[in-house]
């Protein structure tokens, strides 16, 4: 936000903004409005999926007049990156500012596509957000993404299931398959869960976040992969033993089938991340109200490790001419208290501010969606335990193709997942080298 | 042009020399044919003779991405599913537009504009579109079918495994495309002259007899280019098996007809010079392909 000092250097100076970001982040940006109307309106074009991002966009143009956003839904996930590299590849008609998971970032740096916000004072707001978040997004001062929201793993389960059954939400991993048999044998056509990992490879890298994988390190030019490593093949041996029981099902995740299956109560555990409920409230009708939310199941009693999963950020492009004002909103979308606060409530955005996860009054925020239980802390703990050492690669969503059809194809009887993850390996190994990585 | 005819011509008219008028006719299409066909092609085989990569940027590799692309396994295995696909949906396609066309032609039933419409609607809906709500109907725990199957009492197949996958999609490019050709077939049909029949009719012939033996023939030059449309159209696969894939991971993978496989090259692996050389592979594959079948068909014919 250094602009500021350009937008009104008499009326706000140097001491008096400081004075202020100290005193409360609040107050601050409420005084923004006057200032900025001197300048030219300009427009921002932004691209995000996340329903009502409009209302928080409104928010940020009461507080800048000056900015007209236009938001657009370009599709969630895929289309969106897709239409992305698009528009990179052919050199235009990239928006100004566009949502990014920070399991993309890594991929879209590697294109040199984002834009450095640092220059333009997105350091100011460092130190509001959760150390990991902003790491990841960042390179020293270099500011390539602005944290959003994130995905802290729990167990989302079906409390009527539970209770009908004599379950417990599991607290290790071990508990939960015990479960998941007992439950298959007590009642047949139910399932403690669905395995999605043969086919959302997003959601098998929770997992493998979790237990400890960590398939690729990279640094500059070299890489480090090692997708088939011991852990990642405990992982999928795990869930290769309740596959082949009948314990748990595999339909494919994101499908009609899938989130009918939870709705009507097939299956009555997603583990997932703490934005799950916005795509669960759009498709469960009937089952709204019958969610609550545990902590995810730990490898080691005792011994808490939690993972991330999705969660997003903003980032701006090398191609935007207002890059200055493209700044100021993803700034503000990623650390406007209001405004996370309100996204957190109704849209199950979970913040990645400390402020936030430290606030009581929204830690105790009952969900209707969760029959009124405050889930937040749940997901707060579960962010406080995430292990930030997880990297991803710059060919992420290559990478999770070739895993997926791999995986896919060994579930759907070709061999055991674990055996799959050897090839995978090799492709990626020979991917990487063929884009000219140093694989190390 | 002599003198007089010249000036018989009325003034306010242009005149255009009879060897560029063609020409002009065909400006329109030439340029949106030029625009959107020839130049794309030129520039995708142009990005084929290059190679990008995330480290070392651009450069010129010449026939590179050809070789591999022909020794590609993944390619040749789409092309695999493409060749079972065809053998399987074109002659259930063509045998069912015939007969279907050979009844409405014949004039057996009622309301004939109002079944013509209705085979051709789904060729009007959008391929996209049509795979979404048969996507819908395949759902094997809550799809439709499934739950009046098993409401009556059995189980209905698993329209997304892998063995009855193949026949899903081929059961959706059925719905699509039957009524398209024939409407082909119908209106080849009609072209045929009443005199025929009447002297069919004459020589005591029944109704049957007229269309196995007068009315096919005589419209065999058109069955053979629907063919060809079809066998073109089928290698090029693409919208059903991209938007059914998440019904049905374990056996549509990333690459599982080679325009699944160029747009996963592009999109997701960011090898679009690598996929414009599998698509001129494909495009050979294609040419090669229809060329064997009319020189097949033809050599049929001339016996």
């Amino acid at each position: 936000m250094a602009d500021r000092k350009n937008a009104s250097p008499v009326t706000f100076g140097f001491g008096r903004r400081d004075f202020l970001r100290g005193a409360a982040a609040l107050p601050l940006l409420a005084g923004l409005p006057k200032m900025a109307s001197a300048e030219d309106t300009v427009e921002l074009l932004v691209w995000a999926w996340t329903p009502d991002t409009a209302v928080q966009a409104e928010m940020f143009m009461k507080k800048f007049p000056n900015i007209k956003v236009k938001i657009e839904n370009q599709g969630g996930g895929k289309p969106h990156y897709d239409k992305l590299r698009n528009a990179i590849q052919a050199g235009s008609g990239l928006p100004d500012v566009a949502q990014m998971e920070f399991n993309s970032i890594p991929s879209f740096r590697a294109l040199q596509a984002l834009a450095d916000m640092g220059p333009y004072g997105a350091n100011d707001v460092k130190d509001k957000f959760i150390d990991w978040t902003w790491a990841a997004g960042s390179d020293g001062d270099a500011v390539y993404s602005i944290p959003w929201d994130s995905g802290p793993m729990g167990s989302i389960y079906r409390d009527d299931i539970y209770s009908a059954n004599g379950l417990t939400p599991a607290k290790t991993w071990d508990e939960f398959a015990e479960s998941a048999m007992k439950l298959a044998k007590d009642k047949p056509g139910t399932y403690l869960t669905n395995f999605v990992g043969a086919s959302d490879a997003g959601w098998l890298g929770s997992q493998l976040w979790q237990i400890g994988a960590r398939p690729f390190h990279v640094n500059g030019e070299e890489i480090h992969i090692e997708v088939n490593s011991q852990k990642a093949k405990d992982l999928l041996n795990y869930w290769q033993k309740l596959v082949d029981a009948k314990a748990v099902d595999t339909t494919p995740g994101w499908t009609t089938e899938w989130f009918a299956g939870m709705d009507e109560g097939k299956y009555a555990t997603w583990i997932a991340a703490a934005w799950s409920p916005i795509v669960m409230q759009q498709s469960m009708k009937k089952s709204f109200g019958l969610w609550r939310a545990a902590p995810m199941p730990m490898w080691e009693a005792g011994k808490n490790v939690t993972s991330n999963w999705g969660g997003s950020t903003f980032s701006s492009f090398t191609t935007s001419q207002h890059l200055k004002e493209a700044t100021q909103f993803a700034v503000f979308m990623g650390s406007d208290l209001e405004a996370a606060k309100l996204w957190n409530t109704k849209q199950f955005l979970f913040p990645v501010l400390k402020d936030l996860a430290a606030d009581a009054e929204l830690m105790g925020h009952p969900f209707d969606f969760y029959g009124n239980q405050p889930v937040n802390q749940i997901f707060a703990e579960s962010l406080s335990e995430v292990d930030p050492t997880f990297e991803f690669a710059p060919f992420q969503d290559y990478a999770d193709q070739i895993l997926t059809d791999a995986l896919a194809k060994a579930i759907g009887g070709a061999g055991k997942m674990a055996d799959a993850l050897d090839g995978v390996q090799d492709a990626v190994v020979t991917y990487a080298k063929d884009q000219g990585f140093t694989v190390v | 042009m002599t003198e007089r005819e010249i000036r018989a011509r009325p003034r306010n008219r242009v005149i255009v020399n009879k060897t560029v008028a063609p020409y002009l006719f065909l400006a329109p299409f030439m340029l949106l044919f030029i625009a959107f066909l020839i130049v794309p092609l030129i520039y995708a085989f142009d990005i084929s003779l290059y190679k990008k990569a995330m480290v070392g940027g651009v450069k010129f590799v010449g026939t590179d991405n050809y070789v591999k692309a022909f020794a590609d396994p993944k390619f040749w295995e789409g092309v695999g599913v493409l060749f079972k696909f065809a053998f399987l949906q074109i002659p259930v396609m063509i045998g069912t537009a015939l007969v279907f066309a050979l009844i409405l032609d014949s004039g057996v039933v009622w309301a004939k504009a109002f079944f013509r419409v209705s085979f051709f609607i789904p060729y009007a809906v959008p391929a996209v579109i049509a795979t979404l709500i048969w996507s819908y109907l395949y759902g094997p725990a809550y799809g439709p079918i499934g739950q009046t199957a098993r409401f009556l009492g059995f189980e209905a197949p698993d329209f997304v495994s892998a063995k009855w996958i193949l026949g899903s999609i081929a059961n959706i490019a059925q719905w699509e495309y039957m009524g398209y050709n024939m409407i082909i077939y119908f209106a080849a049909l009609q072209a045929i002259p009443t005199d025929l029949e009447e002297a069919s009719v004459v020589d005591g012939a029944s109704a049957f007899a007229f269309a196995t033996r007068i009315k096919l023939p005589m419209i065999v030059p058109t069955i053979i280019v629907t063919v060809v449309f079809s066998i073109i159209g089928s290698l090029q696969l693409f919208t059903e098996p991209f938007l059914i894939q998440n019904m049905a991971r374990s056996i549509i993978n990333s690459n599982y007809t080679p325009n699944y496989y160029a747009y996963t090259l592009t999109f997701v692996g960011q090898q679009p010079n690598y996929a414009a050389a599998i698509s001129f592979l494909l495009g050979g594959v294609i040419a090669v392909v229809s060329y064997a079948f009319m020189l097949l068909a033809n050599r049929r014919i001339d016996r």
